[in-house]
C-alpha cells in the first residue's frame, strides 16, 4: 500500500508539474450546490481572488456527499487529487491514514488554531498530531424546532425532561394533529437516536456506546430504554413518514401540520427561506435532557498532499477559511456556527446566537461529543451498520431487545 | 490447400495478411474486453479475499470476507428479496407477456399501434419509471389519496411504506416496465410458427385452447428461455429501480444484492465485503447462464 502511495504521490508531483500554468490555482471538490451554500463558498472564492489564486469549482451535488467521496476515490486512485475536499469526521482521518493528506502545522501554529478551535473538533483535523484539514462549520444535531402557534394554542411550554416532552407529545396527539415530523431515512431516525441516547443515558453512556464502542455500554439496559423511548417516538409520528425527505417534514412544522422535528441546524435555512423568524414563528431547543450537551458534526476542507510540502495556495485557502470574517459571513448564510469560538455572534438570528453559545460553553465544560449519526463517532463502516440497526427498529422489525443484541453484533462484525 | 502451394510469394503474402485481417481487426476489442471485463472479474475476485476498505489494499484475509457477508442481516434481506423479486418478475413478466402476445396476435387492427404503446415503457430508464411509481404508489399525493378524494374513504393501498409489502411494488414497477418487451419476443415467436400445421390442426377439430396448449406453446420454447435469460439477469443487477423508488427503505426491508453491493464498497468503506457480494452475484448469473449456453451449443452439433 505504501508504495502505491508513493507512487501515486509520484504521479501527482508529475501531474502538478505539468500543470504548473495553474499551480496558484486550488481545485475544490464540495457539495455544496444549493443556492445559499453556493453564495457563502463565493465569500471564500473572492477572498482567495483577492490575492491572485484561481478557483476551480468542482462541485458534485448530492446531500451527504456520498457522490462526491466515490468521486474523490477515483480521481485519487488516478493519481489526480483536488487541492481540496469537503469532508466529514472520520472519512478525514481514513484519507489521513492511508497517508494520502499534507501538513498545516505551519499555519496552524502561526494562526494559533489549536486555541480557538474546540478541542472535540481538532480530532477530526489532526492526524498524529499534524493538522490535515480547514474546519468550516460546526452543526449540532440535537435541536428541536417547533411550531410556536402550535404551542402556544396548545399551552406546552418548552419541554426540559423526557417526561415533560412526552406529555407534549400526547397533547398535540389529542389535538389531532401530528406531533412529530419527521422523515423516514436512515440517516434521519439515526439523528433522533442520538438525541435520545444522549438524553437517556447522558454523555458518558453515549460516549462509552458510540465513541468508545464498549461493548457493554451497547449491550446494556440502557441502550434498551433508549430503543424504548424511540419506539414512544415512533408512536408520535405520522403513518407516511417512510423515504420523505428531511426538508418536507420540516415543511410541516413551518405549515402548522406538524408541532416538532428533530433535526439539524441546517433545518433553519428552511424556516428563514419560508418568512418565519425565530423566538417568533418558530423555536428552537436543544432535545430535552440534552440542555448541556451537543452533539456536532463539522464540514471541513481536507487539503490533499500534491507533492511532499503543504504548496502556497493550500496555504492561502486554509488560511482563508478559518479567517473570523470568512467564518461569520459563511455561518450565518449556512445556519450552522462558526469552527472557532471566538467569533463574535454579532451577525446571527437568535438561534444561531444560542447555538454559538451553547457551543462555547459545551467545549469548555467538556459536552461537546461527535454525532454518531452523521459519522463524528465512529468509522463509516459501524455507522451505517448502527443505521440498519436503528431504522430496522423504527421500522418494527426488531423488538428493543433484539434491536440491542443486533447493535452489539454489527459493531462486532465491521470493527 | 494446393492453391497456395503453388501461388507466387506476393500473392501468399497477401493471402497470408487477407486471412490475418479479421484477427488484426478484432483484437484491440478483444484486448480491451479481456482487459475491463475478465481483467476486473479477476480484480474483484481477488479484492474480495482482502481486507480493502476505502481504498483497494493487497492484504490477504482468506475467506473472512465471505464469513462476514453471511453474518449481516442485511445481505439475508437482500437474497430473500432477490428471490421473490426474482421469481415474482419472471413469473409475472412471462404470463402477462405471453397473454399479451396471444390477444394481440388475433388479427386485430391498429396492431403495430398498439404494440407501440405496450413496448413504450421499455424506452424509459428505470430510473424514471422508479420516480413515477414513487409517487402513483405514495398514500399521501398518489393512488391512495386520488381515491379517497373520489369518495371511498376506506380505500387503502399503502404497500410502498409497509415493510412486509414494499418488495411487491417493486415488482409492480418492474413488470410494468418490461412485460411489453417480453409480449415482443413471443409475438415474434408466435408469428415464426407454421400456420399449416395450425390449420390441419383446426381441420382435425382442435379448439383455441388446445391449439395453443398442444402446439403453440411448446413451440415458443426458444422465446421462453430468452425471456428467462434477460429477465433473470435484469432482476439480478436491478438497482436504479429501486434507488429511486423506495431508497431501500422502509428501514432495509427493499434491500438488493446490487444495492448491498454498492453501499458496502463506496459508501461504507468496506470495499472487501461488497466485492464478496459481487462475486456471490456473479455466481448467481453464472449458475444461469452457464448451463443455458451449454445447452444452446450442444444443441447445435
Amino acid at each position: 500500500m505504501r508504495k502505491f502511495l508513493t507512487m501515486m504521490t509520484a504521479a501527482s508531483a508529475l501531474m502538478a508539474a505539468s500543470t504548473s500554468l495553474h499551480a496558484e490555482d486550488v481545485e475544490v471538490l464540495h457539495w455544496w450546490t444549493s443556492g445559499g451554500e453556493a453564495a457563502a463558498l463565493n465569500v471564500l472564492k473572492q477572498d482567495l481572488e483577492q490575492q491572485g489564486i484561481g478557483w476551480q469549482d468542482m462541485p458534485v451535488a448530492g446531500g451527504g456527499g456520498s457522490q462526491a467521496m466515490t468521486v474523490l476515490r477515483a480521481r485519487v486512485t488516478s493519481g489526480n487529487p483536488p487541492t481540496a475536499v469537503q469532508m466529514l469526521g472520520f472519512d478525514i482521518l481514513d484519507w489521513a491514514k492511508e497517508g494520502a493528506l499534507a501538513d498545516l502545522n505551519v499555519q496552524a501554529s502561526q494562526e494559533g488554531w489549536d486555541n480557538v478551535v474546540p478541542a472535540a473538533l481538532q480530532e477530526f483535523a489532526k492526524h498524529d498530531g499534524k493538522w490535515v484539514s480547514a474546519p468550516v462549520n460546526v452543526h449540532s444535531t440535537n435541536w428541536v424546532w417547533a411550531n410556536k402557534a402550535i404551542l402556544d394554542e396548545l399551552g406546552i411550554a418548552v419541554p426540559t425532561s423526557w417526561d415533560e416532552f412526552v406529555a407534549a407529545l400526547e397533547k398535540v396527539k389529542a389535538s389531532g394533529k401530528t406531533a412529530i415530523a419527521h422523515g423516514g431515512q436512515p440517516w434521519q431516525d439515526a439523528t433522533v437516536f442520538d438525541a435520545v441516547a444522549m438524553s437517556t443515558g447522558g454523555p458518558d453512556f453515549y460516549k462509552k456506546a458510540f465513541i468508545d464502542l464498549d461493548e457493554e455500554a451497547l449491550g446494556s439496559d440502557t441502550m434498551k430504554e433508549t430503543f424504548d423511548r424511540m419506539a414512544v417516538i415512533r408512536s408520535h409520528v405520522d403513518d407516511n413518514f417512510s423515504g420523505r425527505d428531511w426538508n418536507l417534514a420540516t415543511a410541516m412544522v413551518i405549515n402548522g401540520d406538524a408541532a416538532f422535528q428533530m433535526m439539524g441546524d441546517w433545518a433553519k435555512g428552511e424556516f428563514l427561506n419560508a418568512g418565519k423568524t425565530p423566538d417568533q414563528d418558530f423555536l428552537c431547543f436543544r432535545f430535552p435532557g440534552t440542555q448541556d450537551q451537543v452533539t456536532f458534526n463539522a464540514d471541513q476542507f481536507a487539503m490533499f498532499a500534491q507533492g511532499s510540502e503543504v504548496g502556497k495556495e493550500q496555504a492561502a485557502l486554509a488560511t482563508a477559511i478559518l479567517s473570523p470574517s470568512f467564518q461569520s459571513a459563511f455561518n450565518v448564510v449556512k445556519g450552522s456556527v462558526p469552527a472557532r469560538t471566538d467569533v463574535s455572534d454579532e451577525a446571527f438570528d437568535a438561534c444561531g446566537k444560542k447555538g454559538m453559545a451553547d457551543l462555547k460553553s459545551a467545549a469548555a465544560s467538556g459536552n461537546l461529543y461527535g454525532s454518531m449519526a452523521h459519522g463524528h463517532a465512529n468509522p463509516a463502516a459501524i455507522k451505517n451498520a448502527m443505521y440498519d440497526v436503528i431504522t430496522a427498529h423504527f421500522n418494527g422489525e426488531y423488538d428493543s431487545e433484539t434491536a440491542v443484541e443486533e447493535l452489539v453484533t454489527a459493531v462486532q462484525i465491521n470493527r | 490447400m494446393s492453391y497456395s502451394e503453388t501461388a507466387n510469394p506476393r500473392g501468399s503474402v497477401l493471402d497470408r495478411l487477407r486471412d490475418a485481417l479479421p484477427k488484426l481487426v478484432l483484437s484491440p476489442t478483444v484486448a480491451i474486453v479481456a482487459i475491463f471485463v475478465y481483467g476486473f472479474i479477476a480484480f474483484t475476485l481477488y479484492l474480495s479475499f482482502t481486507n480493502s476498505r476505502i481504498l483497494p489494499t493487497f492484504d490477504w484475509v482468506g475467506w473472512k470476507n465471505y464469513e462476514n457477508l453471511f453474518k449481516i442481516r442485511a445481505w439475508d434481506t437482500a437474497v430473500s428479496n432477490l428471490v421473490i423479486f426474482g421469481l415474482l418478475y419472471i413469473a409475472i413478466c412471462c404470463i402477462l407477456g405471453l397473454l399479451l402476445a396471444i390477444l394481440l396476435d388475433q388479427k386485430i387492427r391498429a396492431e403495430g399501434f398498439i404494440r407501440t404503446i405496450y413496448l413504450y415503457p421499455m424506452a424509459l430508464s428505470f430510473i424514471v419509471t422508479g420516480v413515477a411509481w414513487k409517487w402513483f404508489l405514495d398514500p399521501g399525493i398518489g393512488l391512495e389519496a386520488v381515491v379517497q378524494g373520489w369518495g371511498w374513504e376506506s380505500f387503502r393501498f399503502n404497500w410502498i411504506k409497509d415493510r412486509n409489502m414494499a418488495i411487491y411494488t417493486i415488482v409492480i414497477a418492474a413488470v410494468w416496465q418490461t412485460s411489453g418487451f417480453v409480449m415482443a419476443m413471443f409475438l415474434a415467436g408466435l408469428r415464426g410458427i407454421d400456420s399449416e400445421m395450425l390449420k390441419a390442426a383446426q381441420i382435425d377439430g382442435a379448439s383455441t385452447f388446445a391449439l395453443y396448449r398442444r402446439i403453440v406453446i411448446p413451440q415458443l420454447r426458444p422465446a421462453f428461455m430468452s425471456a428467462f435469460v434477460v429477465l433473470a439477469h435484469m432482476a439480478i443487477k436491478s438497482y436504479d429501480l429501486v434507488i429511486a423508488l423506495t431508497g431501500g427503505g422502509p428501514g432495509t426491508a427493499t434491500e438488493l444484492p446490487a444495492t448491498f453491493m454498492y453501499s458496502y464498497t463506496f459508501t461504507r468503506n468496506q470495499m472487501g465485503i461488497g466485492a464478496a457480494s459481487a462475486v456471490m452475484m456473479l455466481m448467481t448469473i453464472a449458475a444461469i447462464i452457464v448451463p443455458y449456453l451449454w445447452s444452446e451449443l450442444r444443441e447445435k452439433k
